[in-house]
C-alpha cells in the first residue's frame, strides 16, 4: 500500500514536470508580453530594460530552470498585467473556484447518481423517459449556452437571481466563503447549475448503463433466488458493482470541474481562477497562465490518486492483491 | 399429495401480438424427497421452466400455468411478498456458473449470511455471531477445506468447483423442501463433476429435500433421478420414470438423445448426432416441433402438433410413438408406404 501510494506520487511528479514544461513553452510563443506592457511609444530602450528587469532577455532553459525552483517553493513570480504576486491572485482567486466546483459536484452525483440508478430500474416509466430527454439536452447543450439561457430566464426574464458575480463573502482567514450570506449563496446557484448539468447527466447515463449491465448478471439472478428483497438486491447488490467505472469517470470530471469551469465563470463573471486565467490569456501573461496551468495539473493528479485509492474501498478484487503485494 | 404440482406452464417473451413461446404447456410433479431430471439440448426451456418455478422470470416475460401449488399453496397468486418469503427457503436454486453467480464484491461469509439473515430462524435472523456460526457449519457441509479461511475470501479466490459449492451452501442454508439444480456440474471440471454430484446427492439424501435436476448430461440422470422429463423446444416431449425412459424410449428425441451417447457409439466412426438445432421464434413448425429433424417423420407430423399422450407418468408427445425395438408404432408403416413421408427434411 506504502509503496504504491510512493510510487503513485513519483509518477506525479513526473506528469507535473512535464506540465510544467509544455506551459512554460507554450505560453513563451503566445506573444510578446513587453508590448501589453508599455506604451505604443516606449522607445527600444525602455524595452530592453524592462525585458532584462523581468529576467525575459534570458536563454529559455534559464528561465525554466528558474521558473521550476521558485515555482516548488510556491512563487510563480509577478503577474505581468497586475504587477502582483501569481500566488497571491491564486489565493484569492482559488476559493470562489473551489466553492463553485465543489457545489456543482455535489449536485452532480446527488442528483445524477439516483437519477441513473431510477432510470435503470424503472425503464418504462415516464420520469424515466423525461430524465432521459433532458440529460440529452444536458450532454448536448454547450455549456455558455446553459449559463446564458439560464441568466435569461431566472436572472432577465424572472429577476429572482444575480447574473453575475458571487455576492457578499465572509473572509475565514485567508479563504472568503459564499456560503455564509443570503446573497453569496444566491448568486451560486446559476453558475452552479451551469457547471453541474452536463457532469449531472453524463454521472446519470452513465450509472444507468452500468446498472443495466449489472442487473443481466448471474449473481443478481442468484441474489433474487435467494430471495432478498428488491432493495437489497438493487442498491446492496447492483449498485455496488456498478461504483467502480463510475468513481473513475466522476473523479476525472470533478478534474474537469474545475479546469474547465472558465467557460461558466466568464459567463457568470464569477471572480475565479477560470476567469484570471482568460484575462491573463488575453494579456499574454504567461506566470499566471502557467501557474493556472501547474495548478489544474496537480488537481488532476491528485484526484487520479484518490480515485486508484478508492477502488480498493470498493472492489474487493483488487484490495486482496495489494494484500499479497505487501507482503 | 406432490410437494410442487404444475400444470401448464406456459412462458413467453416478446409482444403479445407474435410471442416467443420459451415453455409450452409443460406439467410437473415433484414429490417430497424426490429427484427428478429435466434433461433436452440447449434452449429447449430447460432453464426458463427453473426461473418460473422460482418466479425469476423478468418483465417482458409472462409466466401462466393453469395449477402451480407448492405444499398446497398456490404460486402464482401469493403476493411478491409471500412468493419471496417461499423463495430462498422452501424453493431454493443453484444455478450453471458458479463463479458468476457469487457477488464479486462480497465475502462468502457476507452472502451467505445474508441469506440466513432474510429467511434463517428467529434466532438467526437476531444474532450476528449465530448466523457466523452457521455459515462456518454450512461450508463444513459442503466439504469445503479450511472453511474458516474461506468465509473471509472473496469469490474471485475460490476455485469453479469452491464457488459452487459456496452456492450450494446459500441455496441449502435455509433447509430448502425443494432444491432446483440448474445444470449445477456443466462449468465444471469432470474430475469436479463428481465430487459436486455426490455432495449434492448426499445432501438431497440427508435433508429429504426433492431435487429437481435441470441437465443435458443422461448419463448423471440415469444414475440419480427416479423420474425424468425430457423437453424439446419449450414442450414437454416425453415423461417416465427412470429405468423405462432409458430402456424403452418412446419418442423419437429422447431415442435419437440416448443415441447420441459416446458409450453407445463405441463402434462407430463418427457419434450419431441430431441434425439441425431447435427451432427459434421463426422458424417453429406447425407440426410436430422435431418434424424437420425426425428420422420418422411423415406428412402428418409437419402438419399436426401430436398431444402428449399416454397412462399417468408414462406420457410421451408422438403420432408414432417407438416400440421397445425403436421402431415407430400406430401405422407408421403404412402411413410411409402410402407415399406420404414428409418432404420437411
Amino acid at each position: 500500500m506504502l509503496a504504491f501510494i510512493i510510487r503513485r506520487i513519483l509518477q506525479s511528479f513526473a506528469v507535473m514536470a512535464v506540465v510544467a514544461f509544455i506551459a512554460f513553452a507554450l505560453f513563451n510563443f503566445t506573444g510578446d508580453p513587453v508590448t501589453f506592457m508599455v506604451g505604443q511609444d516606449a522607445t527600444q530602450e525602455e524595452r530592453a530594460r524592462l525585458r532584462s528587469d523581468l529576467g525575459l532577455d534570458l536563454p529559455f532553459y534559464v528561465q525554466f530552470g528558474r521558473f521550476v525552483g521558485r515555482a516548488i517553493q510556491g512563487d510563480f513570480g509577478l503577474s505581468l498585467r497586475q504587477g502582483r504576486k501569481v500566488s497571491t491572485l491564486l489565493k484569492e482567486r482559488l476559493p470562489a473556484t473551489l466553492e463553485l466546483a465543489f457545489v456543482a459536484a455535489v449536485l452532480a452525483l446527488v442528483l445524477g447518481v439516483p437519477a441513473g440508478v431510477y432510470t435503470a430500474l424503472r425503464r418504462d416509466s415516464w420520469l424515466s423517459q423525461l430524465l432521459l430527454a433532458i440529460s440529452l439536452i444536458g450532454v448536448s447543450l454547450p455549456t455558455f449556452l446553459i449559463g446564458i439561457l439560464l441568466i435569461l430566464v431566472f436572472a432577465v426574464v424572472l429577476g429572482w437571481l444575480p447574473s453575475f458575480g458571487r455576492g457578499d463573502t465572509v473572509a475565514l482567514g485567508w479563504w472568503t466563503t459564499g456560503f455564509l450570506t443570503k446573497s453569496g449563496l444566491k448568486a451560486l446557484i446559476l453558475p452552479a447549475i451551469t457547471l453541474s448539468l452536463f457532469q449531472m447527466t453524463l454521472i446519470m447515463r452513465l450509472v444507468r448503463a452500468e446498472m443495466l449491465e449489472v442487473l443481466r448478471t448471474d449473481y443478481i439472478k442468484f441474489a433474487r433466488a435467494r430471495g432478498l428483497t428488491d432493495r437489497t438486491v438493487h442498491f446492496g447488490h447492483a449498485l455496488k458493482n456498478t461504483l467502480v467505472p463510475v468513481i473513475t469517470i466522476t473523479g476525472l470530471q470533478l478534474g474537469a470541474i474545475i479546469a474547465f469551469a472558465i467557460i461558466t465563470e466568464t459567463v457568470f463573471q464569477w471572480p475565479g481562477m477560470g476567469l484570471l486565467f482568460i484575462q491573463a490569456v488575453s494579456f499574454a501573461d504567461v506566470p499566471v497562465m502557467a501557474a493556472y496551468l501547474c495548478f489544474i495539473a496537480l488537481v488532476f493528479v491528485l484526484i487520479n490518486l484518490i480515485v486508484d485509492l478508492l477502488y480498493y474501498a470498493v472492489d474487493p478484487r483488487l484490495r486482496i492483491e495489494r494484500l499479497a503485494a505487501a507482503q | 399429495m406432490a410437494l410442487l404440482e404444475v400444470e401448464g406452464l406456459t412462458v413467453e417473451f416478446g409482444s403479445v401480438a407474435t410471442p416467443l413461446t420459451a415453455v409450452d404447456d409443460v406439467d410437473l410433479s415433484i414429490d417430497a424427497g424426490e429427484i427428478v431430471g429435466c434433461v433436452g439440448e440447449s434452449g429447449s426451456g430447460k432453464s426458463v421452466t427453473a426461473l418460473a418455478l422460482m418466479g425469476l422470470v423478468d418483465f417482458p416475460g409472462r409466466v401462466r400455468a393453469r395449477r402451480m401449488v407448492f405444499d398446497g399453496r398456490e404460486l402464482l397468486s401469493l403476493s411478491d411478498a409471500e412468493r419471496r418469503a417461499l423463495t430462498g427457503k422452501d424453493i431454493a436454486m443453484i444455478f450453471q456458473d458458479p463463479l458468476a453467480s457469487l457477488n464479486p464484491c462480497f465475502s462468502v461469509a457476507f452472502q451467505l449470511t445474508e441469506t440466513l439473515r432474510m429467511h434463517g430462524t428467529p434466532e438467526e435472523r437476531g444474532s450476528a455471531r449465530l448466523r457466523r456460526a452457521r455459515a462456518l457449519e454450512l461450508l463444513q457441509q459442503v466439504e469445503i477445506p479450511d472453511p474458516t479461511a474461506r468465509l473471509a475470501a472473496f469469490p474471485h479466490q475460490l476455485s469453479g468447483g469452491m464457488a459452487q459449492r459456496v452456492m450450494i451452501a446459500m441455496a441449502i442454508a435455509c433447509n430448502p423442501r425443494l432444491l432446483i439444480a440448474d445444470e449445477p456440474t456443466t462449468a465444471l471440471d469432470v474430475t469436479v463433476q463428481a465430487q459436486v454430484l455426490d455432495l449434492l446427492l448426499r445432501l438431497q439424501q440427508e435433508r429429504g429435500m426433492a431435487l429437481l435436476l435441470i441437465t443435458h448430461d443422461l448419463a448423471v440422470v440415469a444414475e440419480t433421478a427416479q423420474r425424468v422429463i425430457v423437453m424439446y423446444a419449450g414442450e414437454q416431449v416425453e415423461t417416465g420414470p427412470v429405468p423405462e425412459i432409458f430402456d424403452t424410449p418412446q419418442h423419437p428425441y429422447t431415442r435419437a438423445l440416448l443415441d447420441a451417447l459416446p458409450e453407445h457409439n463405441l463402434d462407430r466412426a463418427r457419434l450419431k448426432a441430431i441434425p439441425g438445432v431447435v427451432p427459434g421464434q421463426y422458424d417453429r413448425p406447425a407440426g410436430c416441433l422435431l418434424s424437420p429433424r425426425c428420422d420418422f417423420a411423415l406428412a402428418r407430423c409437419s402438419i399436426d402438433r401430436p398431444p402428449l399422450d399416454g397412462p399417468a407418468g408414462r406420457k410421451v408427445r408422438c403420432h408414432f410413438a417407438l416400440d421397445a425395438a425403436g421402431r415407430p408404432t400406430h401405422g407408421w408403416s403404412e402411413e410411409a408406404a402410402a407415399g406420404a413421408v414428409a418432404d420437411t427434411r
